[in-house]
C-alpha cells in the first residue's frame, strides 16, 4: 500500500517548493489582519521563514503575539482551481531571527526570491521564523487532512 | 469556424474536430461510397456549450471529488448519472442551437435521423471506444435532435467510458465529443462486416439481420454468420441464426419486434448479396489502407453503407484491455430480461443448491486429508459463484440504472435519484425483521420487572412467553452476532440480541422516513404518463424489471454469504483440530495438511490505517474532512461506533453513527438506534444508503478506509447533504 503519510508530506514539499507567496495571518486587539509574504520551507516541514520590515503592521501584530496561520495555494484564478487547486493552512509561531543563524537562512531564501536581494538586505527588514505546529490540507476542493508535528 | 461540416467542405485539419467516426463517412461520401446523407458537429460546438453552461468545471469537480482510483464502479456509475443529468437539465443556450438549428434543418428538413458520437480521442489513443458512447436511431424534429445531441454529449462521460479512459490513461481534461448526423435508412436487412476476422488473418466475416442493424448491434437479435475467403471472396461457412426478432424504427426510436414467419425461414442475405456487401467492404479497406469494420444496410435492394471504422480487435499480442466487461455493464432490456430469466430459473436455485449440498455434509466425521481437500473444494465452489456474481447478478443491477436513465431521460427531476423511491415498494425483508425487534423491545419498556431480568441476565426468571419470542426470533433471523457472510466469531447466543433490546428499550421508538407506498404511486403516475400506447407497456415492463434488479442486489448477497458461511465452517473446523493439536490431542502429519492448506487461502486481515505514523515519525497524520457520496440527506453528529467485526454490533448504543465497511443485510437491525451511517463501499444504491433513506437519517457512502480511520468513540459529523464526514472538533 502506499504509504499516505508520507506521500502528503512529499506534496507539501512540492506545494512549498512550487509557491513563491503566503498568506499571513495575524491580528491584534482581537481585529485579525491578513498579508502577503515571500516565503520558503524547510525540507522537514518544521519552519517556514518569510521577511518583512519592522514598520508594517505585520510585525507589530506577531511581535505582540507570536501565533500566526499562513495560507499556501496552488491556485491560478481559473475555474480549474476548484478541482485541481491544493491548500494548505499552516498554524504556528512566529519569531524573529537574529545573530549567527541569520546568514545561512538568508542564503537559502535568497536562493529561491534572488530579486528580493536589497530588500532582505536592508537593516529595516526582519527575517521571521514560523515555526509550524500543525498543517491543514485542503485538495478535490473538500477534502481535508490535519499534519500536527510531534513536540 | 463552422460547427456543422459536411462532405463539400471537409478539410484534413478538421479530422480531430469531428472525429475519426465522422472523418470517415464524410470522406467516404466525397469519394463515391454510397452513405446516407450525413453532416458533423463539431467538437467546437461542445466546447462552446460546456464553457458557456459552467459545466466544464462542473463535470471536473464531480469527477475529481475522489481520488478515481478508489471510486468502486458503482461510484462511477452515480458520477456518471449526476453528470448526465447536468447535461439533461442545461438547455444549449440560444446562440450555439441557433446555429446548429439552420444547418441541420436546410440538411435535414424533416426526415428522421440517426444521432451518433464521434468521439475525437478514438483515434489518438489508438483504441476502440465501440459502444462506449451512445448513438440514437430515428429522432425527428430538430428540437428532439437537439436534445439527442445533448445526451450523445453526456455520453462522454458514462461510467463505461470514464473506466476505460482512466485504464488506458486518457487525461479527462481533454476529452471531448464531436457528433455525426445521419438520415435514417430503413433499411430490411442489414449487418456489420470485418474484412479480416480477428481470429483469422485470411478470413472476413459478415454478420446479417432483418431489419435495423440495432439488434445486431447491442447483441438482442441473433445475426446470420459467414465467413469468407479474404482473397478469392469465396464464402466458407454459413452459420445460420434462429431468426426470431428484428429491430424496425417506431415514431421516436427502433422498437423490437417478432419476425415474420416467411422472413424467418431464408438468410437475410444471400450468396450474390454477401459478395456485394464483402466487396463493397473491401473497397472501404483499401480506400482507408486497413481493414475495416462496416456497418452497412440494404434499402430496396441498394447496398447503404453505414459507417465505416478501423478494426482494433485484431490480435496485437498484447493482454486485452476490459472495455469488454465495462460495456457488458449496460445491457439492453431485451437482453436484461433473458439475464432475469437465467438468474431466477438457474443461477439462484443453483446457488441455493450448492450451498444446501455443502450444509449436509458433517464436517467433523471428515479425516482431516478429507476435511483438507472438503476447504478447496469449498474453495473453488465459492470462487465460481464469485465469478458468476460478476458476471451475471452485477450487469444484471443495471436493471435499476437502465430504468434510472429512462426515468431521468422522461421526467428530468432535480434530484437525480428520485426514481429509487418508485423501486422501494415492495418491502425488504430487513424492515420487517426490525419491526419485531421493536415489539420486543416495547415489551421490555413496558415492563420493568422484565428489564431488570434481562439486565441481569436473569432468562430462567424471566417470562416464558417473552422468551419463546427471543428464540423464535433467533431461530429465523440468527442472534444477529453473526454475519450474513459467516462471520468466525459465530457464537449462538441471545445475549447480544437482548443488548440491542435493552439498549431500544431505554429510548422512544425510531420513527420510520416516510412511507414509500404512497410516494411510489404518484411517481409512478408520473412516469406512466410520459408514455402513450406500446411505449407505455414498455415503460411498465422496465419498471417490473427493475424492481426485481433492485430486490435481487439486496437479495444477491444474501445467496453468496450463504455459501461463503460453509467455506467458513470448514475453514473453522480446521482452526478447530489444529487448537487440539497444538494442545497435545492428535495426529500431527495431517493437522500439517490443514495448516498448508489454510496458509493457501487468502485470509481476511484487519484494514490498516493508512495513515498510521511510524514509530520516530515527526508528524501524526490525521484526516479531517473526509469525501464520499451523499447517500441520504440530512446532517448528524454523534460518537461513532466502527463495526470492525459483526459482533461489535452488539453493543451499538442509541445516537451512535453506525461507521462500517459495508452495510449487509443482517446489520441493518442497528440502523433504527443510529444518528447516521457512514460506509466504506461507496455507492447510492447500495444496501446502507437504501435502509439509511428508508428512516431518513443521513448517509455518507463511500468513506475510503472508513473503518481504519474512525475509532468507535470518535466524534464525527456525517454531512448527508454534500456526502462529507468531517473528524472531531474545529480545535486547532
Amino acid at each position: 500500500m502506499i504509504d499516505k503519510n508520507q506521500a502528503i508530506q512529499q506534496q507539501l514539499r512540492e506545494l512549498f517548493e512550487s509557491q513563491n507567496l503566503a498568506v499571513l495571518a495575524t491580528h491584534r486587539s482581537r481585529q485579525p489582519y491578513a498579508s502577503l509574504v515571500a516565503f520558503y520551507a524547510t525540507e522537514d516541514l518544521k519552519h517556514l521563514f518569510f521577511v518583512t520590515p519592522k514598520t508594517t503592521r505585520k510585525f507589530e501584530n506577531l511581535k505582540a503575539d507570536a501565533k500566526v496561520a499562513m495560507l499556501v495555494n496552488s491556485t491560478t484564478n481559473q475555474a480549474v482551481d476548484f478541482h485541481q487547486a491544493v491548500s494548505v493552512t499552516v498554524v504556528g509561531t512566529a519569531a524573529e531571527i537574529v545573530g549567527p543563524e541569520r546568514q545561512p537562512i538568508l542564503k537559502r531564501y535568497l536562493e529561491k526570491h534572488p530579486y528580493l536581494e536589497d530588500f532582505v538586505r536592508s537593516p529595516s527588514c526582519a527575517l521571521v521564523r514560523v515555526s509550524a505546529k500543525s498543517y491543514f490540507m485542503v485538495q478535490n476542493f473538500q477534502n481535508v487532512m490535519e499534519l500536527h508535528l510531534n513536540q | 469556424m463552422k460547427w456543422v461540416i459536411s462532405a463539400e467542405d471537409i478539410q484534413d485539419e478538421d479530422r480531430q474536430r469531428v472525429g475519426g467516426k465522422g472523418y470517415a463517412l464524410v470522406l467516404m461520401a466525397k469519394n463515391g461510397f454510397q452513405i446516407p446523407e450525413t453532416v458533423c458537429i463539431s467538437s467546437d460546438a461542445y466546447q462552446e456549450y460546456v464553457d458557456h453552461t459552467g459545466l466544464r468545471e462542473r463535470i471536473q469537480l464531480e469527477l475529481h471529488r475522489k481520488n478515481f482510483k478508489e471510486m468502486r464502479w458503482e461510484e462511477i456509475w452515480d458520477c456518471a448519472t449526476r453528470i448526465r443529468n447536468m447535461f439533461l437539465q442545461k438547455q444549449i443556450p440560444d446562440h450555439i442551437a441557433n446555429r446548429l438549428k439552420a444547418a441541420i434543418q436546410v440538411r435535414f428538413q424533416d426526415e428522421p435521423v440517426a444521432v451518433r458520437s464521434s468521439a475525437p480521442e478514438e483515434d489518438t489513443a489508438k483504441a476502440s471506444f465501440a459502444g462506449l458512447h451512445e448513438s440514437y436511431i430515428n429522432i425527428s424534429g430538430i428540437n428532439a435532435i437537439l436534445e439527442h445531441i445533448r445526451k450523445v454529449w453526456a455520453s462522454l462521460w458514462s461510467d463505461a467510458a470514464l473506466l476505460y479512459r482512466q485504464e488506458i490513461g486518457l487525461s479527462v481534461e481533454k476529452s471531448t465529443m464531436a457528433v455525426v448526423i445521419q438520415a435514417i435508412v430503413p433499411g430490411d436487412r442489414s449487418g456489420v462486416v470485418f474484412t479480416q476476422n480477428p481470429n483469422d488473418a485470411s478470413q472476413g466475416v459478415i454478420e446479417s439481420v432483418y431489419g435495423l442493424n440495432q439488434g445486431l448491434v447491442d447483441g438482442t437479435v441473433d445475426p446470420d454468420r459467414w465467413i469468407l475467403d479474404r482473397q478469392t471472396h469465396r464464402i466458407i461457412s454459413h452459420t445460420p441464426a434462429t431468426r426470431r426478432y428484428w429491430m424496425v424504427p417506431i415514431e421516436q426510436g427502433v422498437q423490437l419486434n417478432p419476425l415474420p414467419e416467411s422472413m424467418s425461414r431464408m438468410p437475410p442475405l444471400n450468396t450474390q448479396k454477401t459478395r456485394e456487401v464483402f466487396g463493397q467492404a473491401c473497397r472501404a479497406e483499401d480506400f482507408f489502407g486497413t481493414p475495416q469494420d462496416v456497418e452497412w444496410t440494404y434499402k430496396d435492394r441498394s447496398l447503404v453503407i453505414l459507417q465505416s471504422r478501423p478494426i482494433t480487435t485484431l490480435s496485437t499480442g498484447k493482454t486485452e484491455d476490459n472495455r469488454g466487461w465495462y460495456l457488458s455493464l449496460h445491457r439492453s432490456f431485451e437482453n436484461l430480461k433473458s439475464l432475469r430469466k437465467k438468474i431466477e430459473e438457474e443461477l439462484i436455485p443453483g446457488m441455493s443448491a450448492a450451498a444446501e449440498e455443502m450444509a449436509a455434509t458433517d464436517l467433523t466425521r471428515l479425516s482431516d486429508r478429507s476435511l483438507a481437500q472438503e476447504i478447496s473444494r469449498r474453495w473453488e465452489i465459492n470462487h465460481k459463484w464469485v465469478n458468476i456474481y460478476w458476471d451475471e447478478f452485477i450487469p444484471f443491477a443495471h436493471g435499476v440504472r437502465l430504468f434510472g436513465q429512462v426515468y431521468n431521460d422522461a421526467i428530468k427531476p432535480e434530484d437525480p435519484y428520485e426514481f429509487v423511491d418508485l423501486l422501494t415498494q415492495t418491502e425488504m425483508a430487513s424492515l420487517e425483521r426490525n419491526r419485531m425487534l421493536e415489539d420486543l423491545a416495547a415489551q421490555i419498556r413496558n415492563d420493568r420487572r422484565l428489564a431488570e431480568q434481562l439486565q441481569k441476565g436473569l432468562y430462567a426468571e424471566a417470562d416464558p412467553d417473552f422468551i419463546t419470542q427471543i428464540d423464535s426470533f433467533i431461530l429465523k433471523f440468527g442472534d444477529l452476532s453473526c454475519a450474513v457472510t459467516g462471520g468466525s466469531q459465530c457464537a449462538q447466543d441471545s445475549e447480544p440480541l437482548i443488548k440491542i433490546l435493552l439498549e431500544m428499550a431505554n429510548h422512544p421508538p425510531a420513527p420510520l422516513g416516510r412511507r414509500k407506498s404512497q410516494k411510489a404511486q404518484l411517481l409512478k403516475e408520473k412516469f406512466l404518463a410520459c408514455f402513450a400506447g406500446d411505449r407505455r407497456t414498455q415503460a411498465l415492463e422496465l419498471l417490473d424489471l427493475a424492481r426485481t434488479s433492485y430486490q435481487l442486489r439486496d437479495d444477491d448477497n444474501i445467496y453468496l454469504g450463504r455459501i461463503e458461511a460453509q467455506v467458513l465452517a470448514a475453514i473453522r473446523e480446521a482452526r478447530q483440530r489444529i487448537e487440539n493439536t497444538q494442545s497435545g490431542n492428535s495426529d500431527d502429519s495431517a493437522t500439517n495438511e490443514l495448516e498448508a492448506v489454510l496458509a493457501d487461502l487468502d485470509h481476511r486481515t484487519e484494514i490498516p490505517n493508512p495513515y498510521r505514523q511510524k514509530a520516530g515519525a515527526i508528524f501524526d497524520i490525521k484526516p479531517r474532512q473526509l469525501i464520499g457520496q451523499p447517500g441520504g440527506p440530512g446532517i448528524a453528529r454523534g460518537s461513532a461506533r466502527v463495526i470492525r467485526q459483526h459482533a461489535d454490533l452488539a453493543d451499538f448504543k442509541n445516537g451512535e453513527v453506525l461507521v462500517c465497511d459495508a452495510v449487509d443485510p443482517n446489520m441493518t437491525f442497528v440502523v433504527p438506534l443510529a444518528s447516521a451511517v457512514v460506509e466504506r463501499r461507496g455507492g447510492m444504491l447500495i444496501h446502507g444508503a437504501i435502509i439509511a433513506r428508508e428512516y431518513g437519517l443521513p448517509c455518507v457512502t463511500g468513506i475510503p478506509d472508513a473503518t481504519a480511520v474512525i475509532e468507535t468513540g470518535d466524534i464525527i459529523t456525517v454531512d448527508g447533504y454534500l456526502g462529507i464526514v468531517t473528524l472531531g472538533t474545529g480545535d486547532i
